[in-house]
């Protein structure tokens, strides 16, 4: 700066500090916004995994039980393991009763048998089922605990409060730890959260149903949406005249893609469910809704991989005597498949996250049963997230961050997928 | 079953059309060749075409229509004893009467009247699905029959097919307008219907908001009230707080990226920030609830505010981080759509980086930042399952960030989840609240792309 005789004023030097200042600050702003975003989503993240990964274990107390014949099969008959036979819940009981004999009174007997889940009784049911030779034997079992000693024992609920404000007393924490010194207390992996399906019980509460649920929903929009959308784009990139109707059809795409999805709800709910009389709150209802929703998506995506094939491919076909429809079908589509695939994935990425428009249609029962067809009442995974978000039970909030686990593992798989794809298969031309 | 039955036969038929067309040309050809108009498999495809989808076509309209025609014999069937049942109940026997044929649980005794018109039914549906194989079957075999007789060397097969398949082509791409349609139309005549009850003026400009529904006509406050004012606030309050924290963090961070940020960091920090835009909307929802929002009640007790404990401020602060993605993204695609030229003149003159930005990158990407905000409050006031789990149901007319407020969508899921019937005022109230969300978004992304095209400046 000093050379050419360039006369540095001290005014000018300070403005020039000060306008490096200004350029600094607009940087740091810069960097303090990206940290803030980030910053949020790892709370948004930390929180969900401190929260959820607790619900993918769960307690087990070993109870040795006498499996009497008289109270597993008390008509005589042998019909083991029939359903609503059996008084497998006295013999859970008179387990716990021997395992603590100096427990007599009525009110105490009811918290002692309140550490034991209310499912435990069907899992000894189907113990005998599998095994009838155990009839008449003496065995120890691990059963599910309840939730309150699921959780105390995870220390997903505090030990040191006063015992007012605690779910188990002092009474139930001693039986709780003898049951652990005796090495009786544990702690496995809960393969029935991701087996089983809703529950009142939040220990014995899964999301297979609302897994199974999702699938069937996806599957719907997947082979509905996917040849709609790849032909209604088609159509329109590489047939389409340029007239009025086609510029409509275009911007009616776009502007779907922007349409709240709470509004494609409530078209399901008039259409599918009041006009065509479909049954409430099951899969083949969401699926035809979310493809409505998704539809969209995909013809943008296929339009904008279609463009991306150079026209010299259409014309060297054109040369060689294909007809416009060979054209497409054997150059310009397979050649656009990784970026019609990308979006395709995204899409149902999307789709699959999705709860307002299922709330609207219905999709939020309260379903025991894990759906076999598009025609079963179903639920689907964010729905089953919101359903238990809802519930005033602690137990379910882990179960619940378990669940928005599981969700974000499945969206994080599809859209690697579709980067791989991107990656991997992407022509630059 | 039947149905099943006929989709395998109709699948074999075409398959055997196929085959059977191939057969009669290259059959044919024997050794001298001969000049084919188009490719055997088009023939093929001719014929199995002509199999499946005249069949098909019926198909469709038989099963939409089945249940109504076989409902509407079952009544004339049941004529006289009709005469003693209300109308209302009518619904009711017929679903009986339907579930006893099928087997299941009746909600009344079966009488042997009811059994006999079970049966009736029965007989008549089975009579109607055997009438449905019977017939698609014979048109698929009529449309082989038909369709085999014209496959000739000179016929022009493929100029058939490919008619067909255009016209598939365009039949899809008229899905979306006809979701456009239902849309429009489904809320639309809804909304009428509950505007034949609560005047427009009423729910546009009223203060008062109390759904209720009457279960007897003497109940207490059974009118209700639908002024959807503090609906419309409450979701303009919640929008703006999240544009407070969306529009800083957004703009500055596309800035830094798009003129700062090595392209390193550009590449690393990019798909990080989309993250933010593809976690669900239940998961925000989550967040919100419990952990923003009682974060923010306990700041509010440490500072001796009271905040709500569904405060607008947690489900606007989440909102705003939901579509930080959105004004992000777009912004730096309008920063980085400024020509190379203007930023080396700018530097040229001897501006710094910051000047630059500030006096000729964002003037001359402002019609694309401004969209991008548009597009972003469009997102915001569609959006769902943050409202519905973090922001309250109360009703109320206040400006207070800390208080709890409601949203349209918020209210249209409360007025929609469980049974209701879908004639009370009730459950029509909320199509309008989704007639005027989906006006305002529409108008929203109109008005964005107006903007973005009118002035855009063109460069080249």
């Amino acid at each position: 700066m000093t050379g050419a005789g360039w006369q540095v004023s001290e005014f000018s030097k300070r403005r020039l500090k000060k306008r490096y200042r200004r350029e600094r600050r607009m940087k740091l702003a810069g960097i303090l916004a990206i940290v803030i975003a980030l910053g949020v989503l790892a709370v948004l993240m930390g929180s969900v995994i401190a929260r959820g990964y607790p619900a993918f274990v769960k307690t087990e107390i070993a109870l040795t039980v006498t499996l009497e014949a008289a109270l597993i099969d008390p008509s005589g008959g042998g019909q083991i393991g029939k359903p609503a036979r059996g008084k497998y819940g006295k013999i859970i009981r008179n387990a716990l009763f021997e395992a603590f004999p100096d427990v007599l009174e009525r009110a105490e007997r009811r918290k002692l048998i309140g550490l034991m889940s209310k499912g435990a009784r069907f899992e000894l049911r189907s113990m005998v089922a599998r095994d009838p030779e155990l009839v008449g034997t003496v065995q120890k079992v691990w059963l599910t605990a309840s939730s309150d000693v699921d959780m105390m024992t995870k220390g997903s609920l505090p030990r040191d409060v006063p015992e007012t404000e605690r779910r188990l007393n002092d009474r139930q924490l001693g039986w709780l730890d003898s049951f652990d010194a005796a090495g009786d207390l544990r702690t496995v992996f809960n393969g029935r959260f991701f087996t089983g399906s809703d529950s009142r019980e939040p220990e014995l509460a899964g999301i297979g149903g609302a897994l199974a649920g999702s699938f069937w929903t996806l599957l719907i929009t997947l082979v509905l949406a996917f040849p709609l959308g790849v032909a209604a784009a088609i159509y329109l990139q590489e047939f389409a005249p340029k007239n009025r109707l086609t510029d409509f059809i275009e911007v009616n795409i776009n502007n779907l893609a922007a349409v709240p999805s709470i509004v494609f709800g409530l078209l399901g709910l008039v259409i599918f469910i009041q006009l065509f009389e479909l049954p409430r709150s099951t899969a083949i209802v969401g699926g035809l809704t979310l493809m409505l929703m998704t539809l969209p998506t995909i013809i943008i995506a296929t339009r904008a991989a279609l463009a991306a094939v150079p026209p010299s491919i259409r014309e060297a076909a054109h040369g060689v005597g294909a007809s416009p429809l060979q054209v497409v079908s054997h150059h310009v589509l397979p050649l656009a498949m990784p970026g019609i695939m990308t979006g395709t994935i995204i899409g149902m990425a999307r789709a699959l996250g999705e709860t307002a428009p299922l709330l609207m249609i219905g999709m939020v029962a309260f379903i025991v049963d894990i759906p076999s067809a598009p025609f079963d009442s179903a639920t689907a995974l964010p729905v089953q997230i919101f359903l238990w978000a809802d519930s005033p039970e602690r137990g379910f909030s882990e179960k619940m961050s378990a669940a928005i686990l599981v969700l974000l593992a499945f969206l994080i798989v599809m859209n690697a997928l579709a980067v791989y794809l991107r990656r991997r298969f992407e022509i630059r031309w | 079953m039947q149905l099943l039955i006929l989709l395998i036969a109709l699948g074999a038929i075409a398959a055997f059309g196929y085959f059977l067309a191939r057969r009669k040309l290259l059959g044919g050809a024997g050794t001298q060749a001969i000049r084919l108009h188009s490719r055997p498999s088009y023939h093929g495809w001719y014929v199995a075409l002509w199999c499946a989808l005249p069949s098909l076509i019926v198909l469709l309209f038989w099963l939409l229509f089945e249940e109504r025609i076989l409902e509407a014999l079952l009544i004339s069937y049941l004529g006289p004893e009709l005469a003693t049942v209300p109308t209302d109940m009518l619904g009711l026997l017929l679903n009986d009467i339907r579930n006893l044929a099928a087997g299941d649980a009746v909600s009344r005794e079966a009488d042997s009247a009811l059994m006999a018109a079970a049966e009736r039914y029965s007989a008549m549906r089975t009579t109607a699905r055997a009438a449905m194989l019977g017939g698609g079957l014979a048109l698929a075999a009529a449309g082989l029959g038909w369709s085999w007789r014209r496959v000739a060397p000179a016929f022009r097969a493929r100029h058939r097919v490919e008619r067909v398949v255009r016209g598939a082509l365009i039949l899809a791409s008229f899905v979306a307008v006809v979701t456009t349609v239902g849309i429009i139309l489904s809320v639309l005549f809804e909304s009428i219907r509950f505007f034949s009850i609560v005047p427009v003026g009423d729910f546009l400009f009223g203060i008062e908001w109390s759904p209720q529904t009457a279960i007897r006509e003497d109940q207490v406050g059974s009118s209700g009230a639908f002024g959807a004012v503090p609906l419309f606030t409450g979701t303009l309050l919640i929008t703006l707080i999240a544009m407070l924290v969306a529009l800083p963090v957004g703009l500055f961070s596309a800035i830094y990226m798009a003129e700062f940020a090595s392209p390193r960091v550009r590449n690393t920090v990019k798909p990080m920030l989309e993250i933010l835009a593809g976690v669900p909307t239940v998961v925000y929802g989550f967040f919100a609830a419990l952990t923003v929002a009682p974060a923010l009640r306990g700041a509010g007790a440490y500072l001796g505010l009271d905040v709500a404990s569904e405060s607008a401020l947690a489900a606007g602060a989440v909102m705003g981080i939901m579509i930080i993605p959105f004004i992000s993204s777009l912004s730096d695609d309008a920063i980085v759509a400024v020509p190379r030229a203007l930023r080396e003149g700018s530097l040229a003159m001897g501006a710094t980086r910051a000047e630059t930005v500030l006096k000729v990158i964002l003037p001359a990407a402002l019609p694309g930042i401004v969209a991008a905000c548009l597009l972003a409050i469009s997102r915001a006031i569609g959006e769902t399952m943050i409202v519905v789990m973090a922001a309250g149901l109360a009703a109320r007319l206040t400006a207070n960030p800390l208080d709890a407020v409601t949203t349209v969508t918020a209210q249209m899921v409360t007025l929609l989840v469980g049974d209701q019937e879908f004639d009370s005022a009730k459950t029509l109230a909320a199509f309008a609240l989704g007639l005027a969300l989906f006006l305002a978004t529409l108008a929203l992304n109109v008005l964005a792309l107006y903007i973005a095209r009118k002035y855009r400046e063109q460069y080249e």
